[in-house]
């Protein structure tokens, strides 16, 4: 008899958790779902600005020779401009200068935050050096960039990485203050040496502010791109809103304004995924 | 795991300070121990207890006098003597399995090798179930049970505990007390901790030392000769706790009264480490 009730419990018990997942799943479906709406609304929103501005410009017969900018154009221009394999040039070009100033950023940035947040001395030391350079403003350099680098893509990429070296400096500083002493504590109990600190304690308790340095950073090196590709260089996005510009293109000009809008978009996203992955913070 | 044999521990005329300007932290204390013995140091808050175990494990360094596991001189921390501190410390990063393991990777185990050790130990501390989870959705005991589990799986011939188990709630904290006891006696290796509660110390030790005074000096040394498993309701272990109260509370100088059994002060005085 005792079993039987056992069991009618067990039962109920098993019905309303499900019913509770149920429920959750529905909320967690509705709320997936409002977010992808807001998303959406957003940016049609923009577009149908973007459309009333462009509508607007040919309307009035001073401004209707820039009616190219409106958005039919642009999504008429996008065409042609891939099929002649212009986008794909431009994006992997500037892709490749950004990536590479990017990653010289990181490398560079990671161990001075680190140094900086490990020691006083050469916090104290780099403190108004630091300051001072970071205050310049990255496209100030493109000069003697460009009488120091042999290529203008040399001075491109130096371009990018100094402007985005710092966020990466300060984020990572900033994340080894707020880690735990007793973590080195246990750690060197457990046997760990220096690389063991770095490796399997500093990097991992650190990565969410890591990431978020060098997501603030790629923002940085994708605004300083396009006005440093504006002088010198045959190639990339920043170079093909010029030559667009020239030309008369506005159509041109608004795809790869667009694109680069895209791109910037593609890229911070993606940072803000590994961000949400490679963080522990609950 | 196999059973290890613990070591002899020899600290002779140990003096320390923190800094020329700082007055003693402890004068001359001498404490012998033999293989397999657990010692349980106990005294009020700023006697220098917790110090005194750090430079044991090889955390902070003596000012003066002898520490000697073995007849070898601690002068760095080592796989052979670890410590479980107040708070767990997990790796929040770590799922259980990585922060019991991460001692052996830093000695670099094999994979396989490791991952087999890993297991006895987790379940050696019953948390099986628990292998994969994040650590940050364990409670307060089962997050000891990890910083457990991570000293025990470098098989350690003394474990050093301050006063690891002082955050916990008591059912929690009882628990945790009769396990590590009786895993310390299954495996062999040493146990000593610090405490100021002196029901932990008639549970846990073999011997306990009350330490007292500025500088902290050892003016006790008991011995706590009771059967095991130890329960705390058993008139044996009620007449031990009763005899090392008094002695305790003649150490610091206070009348004897039951109600004040764990001190009135629980900070602890920060610790400044060596090298780190």
């Amino acid at each position: 008899m005792s079993n039987g009730k056992v069991d009618v419990v067990g039962v109920d018990a098993d019905s309303s958790a499900a019913a509770l997942k149920a429920a959750q799943n529905r909320k967690k479906a509705k709320s997936m779902g409002k977010s992808l709406f807001n998303w959406a609304a957003g940016l049609a929103i923009l577009f149908a600005l973007w459309w009333l501005g462009g509508y607007l410009i040919y309307l009035n017969p001073d401004t209707t020779n820039f009616s190219d900018f409106g958005p039919i154009p642009t999504f008429k221009a996008f065409p042609e401009l891939f099929a002649i394999g212009k986008i794909q040039a431009a994006v992997f070009t500037s892709g490749y200068r950004l990536g590479a100033g990017l990653l010289i950023a990181i490398v560079v940035g990671i161990p001075i935050g680190i140094l900086l947040g490990r020691s006083v001395v050469f916090r104290e030391l780099s403190n108004s050096p630091f300051q001072l350079i970071r205050m310049i403003s990255p496209l100030s350099w493109e000069p003697i960039a460009v009488i120091v680098f042999a290529t203008w893509n040399g001075a491109i990429v130096f371009l990018i990485a100094v402007a985005a070296v710092w966020p990466v400096v300060f984020a990572t500083a900033a994340g080894l203050a707020k880690v735990d002493p007793a973590w080195f504590k246990v750690a060197r109990n457990l046997g760990a040496k220096p690389w063991h600190m770095v490796t399997e304690i500093i990097l991992p308790a650190i990565m969410f502010d890591i990431l978020t340095g060098v997501r603030l950073a790629l923002g940085v090196g994708w605004i300083v791109l396009v006005p440093a590709e504006f002088l010198g260089v045959t190639s990339g996005l920043g170079y093909s809103i010029a030559d667009a510009r020239e030309t008369l293109s506005y159509d041109h000009l608004t795809a790869m304004v667009l694109t680069i809008g895209i791109m910037g978009y593609i890229l911070d996203s993606s940072c803000a995924m590994m961000i949400k992955k490679y963080s522990w913070h609950h | 795991m196999e059973r290890r044999n613990g070591v002899r521990i020899d600290i002779g005329d140990l003096t320390h300070r923190y800094t020329a300007k700082t007055p003693l932290t402890f004068e001359k204390v001498n404490i012998k121990a033999e293989p397999g013995e657990a010692l349980v140091i106990i005294g009020r808050s700023g006697c220098g207890k917790s110090t005194l175990l750090h430079i044991l494990a090889g955390l902070l360094e003596k000012t003066s006098g002898i520490v000697q596991l073995d007849g070898k001189d601690v002068t760095e921390p080592s796989s052979h003597w670890i410590m479980m501190f107040q708070a767990p410390h997990l790796f929040p990063w770590m799922t259980v399995e990585q922060n019991v393991g991460t001692g052996l990777r830093f000695a670099r185990w094999p994979e396989e090798k490791m991952k087999k050790r890993v297991a006895e130990v987790i379940n050696l501390v019953h948390l099986d179930e628990f292998a994969q989870n994040n650590t940050q959705d364990l409670s307060g005991g089962q997050q000891q049970r990890v910083a457990l589990a991570r000293s025990l799986v470098m098989e350690p011939d003394l474990l050093l505990l301050d006063e690891p188990f002082s955050a916990l709630d008591a059912f929690t904290r009882a628990t945790l007390q009769k396990d590590v006891r009786a895993i310390s006696k299954q495996l062999g290796f040493n146990l000593v901790m610090v405490t100021h509660d002196i029901d932990e110390a008639v549970i846990m030790a073999d011997r306990a030392l009350v330490m007292a005074g500025s500088p902290g000096e050892i003016v006790h040394d008991f011995k706590v000769d009771l059967e095991d498993p130890r329960e705390r309701q058993d008139p044996e272990v009620q007449a031990m706790r009763a005899n090392l109260m008094e002695i305790f509370h003649q150490a610091a100088g206070v009348p004897v009264d039951s109600s004040d059994e764990e001190g009135d002060d629980t900070s602890q005085p920060d610790v400044e480490l060596v090298g780190n």
